[in-house]
């Protein structure tokens, strides 16, 4: 394994691995590219509540699907909202239950996959064949049936987003966690007599803080299509919030008088998750987790 | 060999219990039962008592899933809640629609994916590479709606190619279907070639980069030779079950798509019994969802060690 592997838990060294990957970043065009992308949008989603020029639900009733112009840069939706600040907020609440969803995600599933790998042998085998058996059930619609039944809530809906992506990093975890159990540090620790509980969280979770924080970037691009999809749907983010996933859907029907409403959103969404996936993409390589740049064993 | 069969046919059968159990639990185990989530706000004290009276909903949860179970190992799946017809029925011409989406879907996207990420992986780090693997995360990384609206916009809108939405019933000729699959289609096609095409490119390349292969260039073989002989078969084998878990959710119909179509397959049924509350269709497609992930992966699974002389002689 490389340098960026053996993770210390000390602060000063916690810093200098987040420098360390920020480096990293930066020597791929393509990296730096899908960070700065992701930057913006940060930004657009902290300071936009300060800089739009109207309120998300404003009505302009003299100009309804208004084409871009100098009072309205991105146009206006069929009830003469205000494109331009329904875009810049579009993606606060989608963007806000996606990073929390794959925190709880990778959390949970990294937790438990890391302990079934300590744990091993029959415990482990059974929890694997239930991981398994739910993973024959699709993601989206484990949230679609609990989101029914539970309401649109952000809770709701960051938990069960949280819990449907966070099954399968319980296996990534696990596969990555068992490279470690059998290496010789675990094995001293064990000889040492230190309690197990200490062993996990002083020896393993900082050797695969790596593979959890690409596991992190993954989940979140993945619950931002989730969550989009599902305001698409109309089981997500509930009106009067903005969210692109529903302005796609509100304004479809309309593509042919006016695409604005439909084109601005989409654009959006798209290099959000572009940016972020472009970013995961050269941090799984600058942290050696991307197989093709592994050297042949 | 046989042993091998015969084991991964009990693990089939236990996942699939396991997700009957899972499926039931969810459907049934939260807050409310049936017959209150179907009415909702407009429910009364008589209809809910006949709605439960008709569905043994006061008969215990482990009961009521025995017998859901064992009527669905029958392909009986019971009554559905908003049509009044048997769920078989309602979804026998959706899993039609479905699988000919999906199966068009594959057809285009193994051969496309498999000759785009070899390609790449040949290429590596050049400028076809460079293309490819850029095209795929955008293509992967753009959700299916977005790309089902942006081909709305362009062909339907600007072109006037193809119609933007199935207006017909699930039970339509096929002949009706044809220009309406087109751009569900298409949608399908460029999100899960952009992903697989991403797995048989990091394949290839490490298939390229193994000594085996890097010892039969050094034999003096030639490229072309190396390529289809040596890495091939290589680069085929592991794909097999990503495919199978990719046919399996192509089949299946994936929701989002066939609602920005309005197509009416098993998808489509799932997301109207959502917002109907109709459990036993929920219930069923869920089921039917699962059985084909399971049967793929079994498929799979048994296809590549039946493929693998290296596995086959190891554990058969």
């Amino acid at each position: 394994m490389n340098s960026l592997s053996a993770v210390p838990v000390r602060l000063d060294q916690s810093l200098r691995w987040f420098a360390q990957i920020w480096r990293s970043l930066r020597r791929s065009r393509q990296g730096t590219v899908g960070l700065m992308i992701v930057i913006i949008h940060m930004l657009i989603a902290v300071t936009s509540p300060l800089i739009v020029p109207y309120s998300p639900s404003d009505i302009d009733g003299k100009n309804r699907l208004a084409p871009p112009t100098r009072e309205h840069p991105f146009g206006t939706d069929s009830f003469g909202r205000d494109l331009f600040s329904r875009t810049l907020l579009g993606g606060r609440a989608a963007i806000g239950v996606a990073l929390l969803a794959a925190a709880v995600a990778v959390i949970w599933g990294g937790l438990l996959g890391i302990l079934l790998a300590f744990i091993g042998g029959r415990v482990d085998e059974v929890a694997m064949r239930l991981i398994d058996a739910l993973l024959a059930i699709p993601g989206l619609l484990v949230v679609l049936l609990i989101v029914v039944a539970l309401g649109t809530g952000f809770g709701v809906l960051i938990l069960t987003l949280g819990y449907a992506y966070g099954v399968s990093t319980v296996r990534v975890a696990r596969g990555a966690a068992l490279g470690f159990v059998a290496r010789d540090f675990i094995t001293a620790a064990r000889a040492r007599g230190e309690r197990k509980g200490a062993i996990v969280r002083r020896e393993l979770i900082p050797n695969l803080l790596d593979v959890l924080l690409v596991e992190y970037v993954m989940r979140a691009s993945w619950s931002l299509t989730a969550i989009s999809s599902l305001s698409y749907l109309g089981f997500g983010i509930a009106p009067p919030t903005p969210d692109w996933g529903r302005m796609v859907f509100e304004n479809q029907v309309l593509l042919a008088i006016s695409p604005w409403g439909t084109l601005f959103p989409v654009l959006a969404l798209s290099s959000l998750i572009i940016g972020i996936n472009l970013a995961g993409d050269a941090l799984s390589k600058a942290i050696g987790l991307d197989r093709s740049r592994e050297a042949p064993t | 060999m046989l042993k091998l069969i015969v084991q991964r046919l009990i693990f089939s059968v236990i996942t699939l219990t396991i997700v009957a159990i899972v499926v039931f639990a969810m459907t049934d185990l939260l807050p409310g039962d049936w017959a209150t989530a179907y009415f909702g706000k407009w429910a009364t004290e008589e209809g809910l008592a006949a709605l439960r009276d008709e569905y043994g909903l006061d008969r215990p949860a482990t009961e009521r899933f025995a017998e859901w179970f064992s009527g669905a190992l029958r392909g009986d799946f019971g009554m559905s809640l908003s049509r009044k017809k048997p769920v078989v029925e309602l979804i026998r011409y959706r899993l039609r629609n479905s699988l000919l989406l999906g199966g068009l879907a594959s057809l285009v996207t193994i051969p496309l994916a498999t000759l785009l990420g070899i390609t790449a992986g040949l290429r590596r780090d050049r400028k076809a590479d460079a293309i490819i693997s850029t095209a795929s995360i955008v293509g992967m990384s753009t959700p299916e709606f977005v790309i089902g609206t942006l081909l709305i916009w362009a062909l339907s809108v600007g072109l006037g190619l193809f119609p933007s939405m199935t207006l017909g019933n699930p039970d339509a000729p096929i002949a009706d279907l044809l220009p309406n699959v087109v751009m569900p289609t298409a949608t399908l096609t460029i999100a899960s070639t952009a992903y697989l095409l991403r797995m048989v490119r990091t394949t290839t390349i490490n298939v390229l980069t193994s000594e085996y292969v890097e010892m039969a260039t050094l034999k003096g073989i030639p490229r072309s030779r190396v390529i289809f002989r040596h890495a091939l078969p290589n680069i085929l084998l592991p794909t097999i079950n990503i495919m199978a878990l990719m046919l399996s959710g192509l089949l299946g119909g994936t929701f989002v798509v066939e609602v920005v179509f309005n197509y009416p397959g098993l998808g489509r049924g799932l997301v109207d019994a959502v917002s109907f509350r109709d459990v036993p269709m929920i219930q069923a497609i869920a089921l039917l969802w699962a059985v084909m992930y399971v049967f793929f992966n079994l498929g799979a699974d048994l296809l590549t060690t039946f493929l693998d002389p290296r596995l086959r002689s190891l554990r058969g």
